[in-house]
């Protein structure tokens, strides 16, 4: 019964969607105040309809309805709880509906809160997002809609992919989908601003929370994957330029970029038909992302439910979406003027290059991540693209953005010099230097890459720090006025130090990682980049739904003990599964990571030790990107804007 | 079924790579070969290299790798030998050979395209005279005198 109210209510949703689409866009077009109005109600209805819909998915799960498909194949009774919540959208179906939850939240969002946009923006804006919700709705209902029931129900279920089973994967995909989907709003925005044919620096203003927070949880969703690969996959990989990584790497370099762009939109009103332009192929990638998964056209690791039928649906629900922002962009864009005037040394256009260099980073690994496909299908060429060709292709842009980024981000706006900037930050530079000189010293004939990500990183850290410190002004009041300043400051400085860290990690983590592969009979140790590393004993433990062969490992340095460690092989049984559980020691500098193999067939078990320097630091940059994005949501600007509206007796706004 | 095959296909993913079994005595030698078995591609698996694979064949592939290099095949003659059997399907790098040079040729293609792009906008934009920029047109002068009015 639940189920079918699940079910009844996605229906609705779906209808209601498709008259969301129409009604407020012609209300706008004619300006009829009554048609527009209806879209507000119509986004909250959908929201509420959507929500209900997963909410009876949910249910089935909690309670195993194993009359239901898709709970017989994701799921299990023995699965503990906190699995069984995240295994709805631990598959295609249930993510499908995740994904137009959010969808529908987004826009419902803009109901709620975008009291101050103008009637005709908003009403139009809810309305491309309904078309969006809309079509994925119809994406549901007809090719993978979640609430199909079996004939036979089974006795239990065939369980969750184990390697779902897991914390850092079980929240890695709602992460993603709100930054994929976050990006749909921006699309939206873009294509109402096309429509309306005005964009201005409100525009920018209204964009920018979304877009930002888009990136802050693409960011976080990235993150998590990618330290959940590294714990998970049994070697301490943490990004392997598998087209499924690179279908969410590319929304975020281009969120990165309209990030950058609608700054310039809000601030200067400059750059506008190119932020509307990104706007657009932002949500592109985002949907070639979703493609890339489902459709299975690409093979990939982690490709999940790769169906063709699905895959001509995803594509269609592309091209209608891309062409048409395109071709309105292509039409309406000549409306568009620039009206902010700017210097061949401003901000702005550092801000340009900022754009150029992330766009055209994304650019390759587009090429890189579909070639394989365009070289089989024209040039009857079957080859791979794999990490060296992205490796190399790739870093120089990140090399180059590091580079100007502390130049660009002090620049005054408008027209500047550059003397004055770089006079200020010449200590900063003298410091990285300094650090990656150090780092070449101490490394013996090795390759430039960890050096050369040191300096990046302290170059990064340092102008970061500078800039904020320039920022105070003079006199001796500084340190007060620092906890002063305003969010968007503290966000962007955290921000951009937090890339630094990321690329300290990364460099450090691939010029200087030591590893150690041998059997080791119980009793006997390991040597490994000066630690020892003892096999003590080995066991079977139970798990809920899961046999485990534990190791137990002494870490120890120079005769002194420092952690037992226990890494685990996992076997679940029901999906009939091994994982590798790594056990991790971690440090600030350094994570020393064990992970216990086969017993071999003389005695003893294979161990493999690493030594990962500086291995935290890729996430705790990534961390501290996140948070600065936050913190630039919260800057009193978008506040001021949102208390304005909620006490609208006072008439004037406050900005 | 199609479930099970997936599944069958991701076992290969989770589980560890090089075998200590495999390894070469020599360290430098061994070396040599964890290099080239990040640079060979697993064929049955999905888009893996050897090194991290564990599937069978990558296991046999990685035995071979080490057997070349003992018999004193250089890194090009064994990455050649499996280009030889598997074509080029099996090398992670492409070749930057024919239509392949595009791929390689992307990236700096489309920076130097950006790039003009960006500096004719941008010298655009340092010429342009903000002279008519912040003129109202009437209706706009109107409009302000009545807000300032209130």
């Amino acid at each position: 019964m639940i189920t079918e109210l699940g079910h009844f209510s996605l229906v609705l949703a779906f209808f209601i969607a498709c008259f969301q689409a129409v009604v407020p866009l012609v209300g706008a077009h004619r300006r009829l105040p009554g048609w527009m109005a209806v879209a507000e109600p119509a986004a909250t209805l959908q929201f509420i309809l959507t929500a209900t819909s997963f909410a009876a998915l949910t249910y089935a799960f909690l309670y195993s309805d194993f009359s239901l498909r898709l709970v017989t194949l994701n799921s299990h009774t023995a699965k503990p709880l906190l699995y069984k919540i995240t295994g709805v959208w631990g598959n295609h179906e249930g993510s499908m509906l995740l994904w137009v939850l959010i969808v529908t939240l987004f826009g419902a969002m803009v109901a709620w809160f975008g009291g101050n946009l103008p009637p005709g923006l908003r009403a139009r804006v809810l309305s491309v997002q309904a078309m969006i919700g809309a079509a994925f709705f119809a994406f549901i209902l007809f090719t993978s809609n979640p609430f199909l029931r079996m004939p036979v129900p089974p006795f239990d279920g065939q369980d969750l992919n184990p390697l779902l089973q897991d914390p850092g994967l079980a929240f890695h995909p709602p992460f993603l989908y709100l930054g994929y989907v976050g990006l749909s709003m921006t699309f939206s925005f873009a294509v109402a601003a096309l429509i309306e044919g005005r964009v201005d620096a409100a525009w920018g203003r209204w964009v920018r929370p979304y877009t930002l927070a888009a990136w802050i949880f693409l960011t976080i969703g990235i993150g998590l994957g990618s330290w959940w690969a590294y714990y998970e996959l049994g070697w301490g990989g943490f990004w392997f330029w598998d087209p499924v990584e690179n279908a969410s790497f590319m929304p975020w370099l281009i969120a990165a970029a309209l990030l950058h762009s609608s700054v310039v939109v809000e601030k200067r009103e400059s750059l506008k038909s190119w932020t509307i332009l990104l706007a657009i192929i932002a949500f592109g990638f985002s949907m070639v992302g979703a493609f890339i998964t489902r459709s299975g056209v690409i093979t990939s690791v982690h490709a999940f439910a790769s169906d063709p039928e699905r895959g001509v649906f995803l594509l269609g629900i592309l091209a209608m979406f891309m062409l048409g922002g395109l071709t309105l962009f292509a039409a309406r864009s000549g409306v568009m003027q620039a009206k902010g005037v700017f210097g061949l040394v401003s901000r702005e256009s550092f801000l340009v290059i900022n754009n150029i260099l992330l766009c055209v980073a994304a650019f390759v690994v587009f090429v890189g991540t579909i070639w394989p496909l365009v070289a089989e299908l024209f040039f009857d060429r079957k080859l791979s693209v794999g990490p060296p060709f992205f490796n190399l292709a790739f870093t120089p842009f990140m090399v180059a953005l590091g580079l100007v980024l502390p130049v660009g981000a002090m620049l005054p706006w408008k027209r500047a010099r550059l003397g004055r900037v770089i006079k200020s930050l010449r200590w900063a530079f003298i410091l990285a230097v300094a650090i990656g000189c150090l780092a070449w010293a101490m490394q013996s004939g090795r390759s430039a890459l960890g050096p050369v990500g040191l300096f990046l990183a302290a170059w990064l850290v340092a102008g970061s720090a500078v800039d904020l410190w320039g920022r105070t002004g003079r006199g001796n009041d500084r340190f007060a006025r620092l906890t002063r300043l305003p969010r968007a400051d503290w966000g962007k400085a955290v921000a951009h130090g937090g890339f630094g860290i990321t690329i300290a990690g990364v460099a450090a983590m691939m010029a200087w990682e030591a590893e150690d592969i041998r059997v080791l009979q119980l009793g006997e140790s390991a040597e490994l980049a000066g630690y020892t590393i003892t096999l003590d004993g080995v066991r079977d433990v139970q798990g809920p739904n899961f046999l485990s062969t534990t190791g137990d490992v002494t870490l120890s340095r120079a005769g002194e003990f420092i952690s037992t460690m226990h890494p685990e092989k996992r076997i679940y049984p029901v999906a009939g599964m091994p994982t590798t559980e790594a056990a991790l020691d971690n440090g600030i500098l350094r994570d020393v990571y064990v992970a216990i193999g086969d017993p071999q067939d003389g005695g003893g078990w294979a161990v493999r030790s690493y030594y990962k320097p500086l291995a935290n630091w890729i996430w705790g940059g990534a961390i501290l990107m996140a948070l600065g994005g936050a913190l630039s949501l919260t800057d009193r600007r978008y506040r001021v804007a949102a208390g304005a509206r909620k006490a609208p007796a006072t008439g004037v706004p406050a900005e | 079924m199609r479930w099970l095959i997936l599944c069958l296909c991701l076992t290969a993913m989770p589980v560890l790579a090089v075998e200590p079994d495999e390894m070469l005595a020599d360290p430098r030698l061994e070396a040599r070969a964890q290099v080239l078995d990040e640079k060979i591609r697993c064929v049955k698996c999905r888009s893996e290299v050897i090194a991290s694979s564990n599937a069978d064949w990558a296991s046999d592939a990685r035995v071979i790798v080490r057997e070349l290099i003992l018999d004193g095949a250089s890194d090009q003659e064994v990455l050649d030998f499996f280009v030889a059997r598997y074509g080029e399907y099996v090398l992670m790098t492409p070749q930057a050979t024919g239509s392949t040079l595009f791929l390689w040729l992307a990236g700096p293609i489309m920076l130097m395209l950006g790039g003009g792009l960006a500096a004719v906008y941008i010298r655009r934009r340092a010429t342009t005279k903000p002279a008519t920029e912040w003129v109202l047109s009437e209706a706009e002068e109107a409009r302000l005198k009545q807000i300032m009015d209130d």
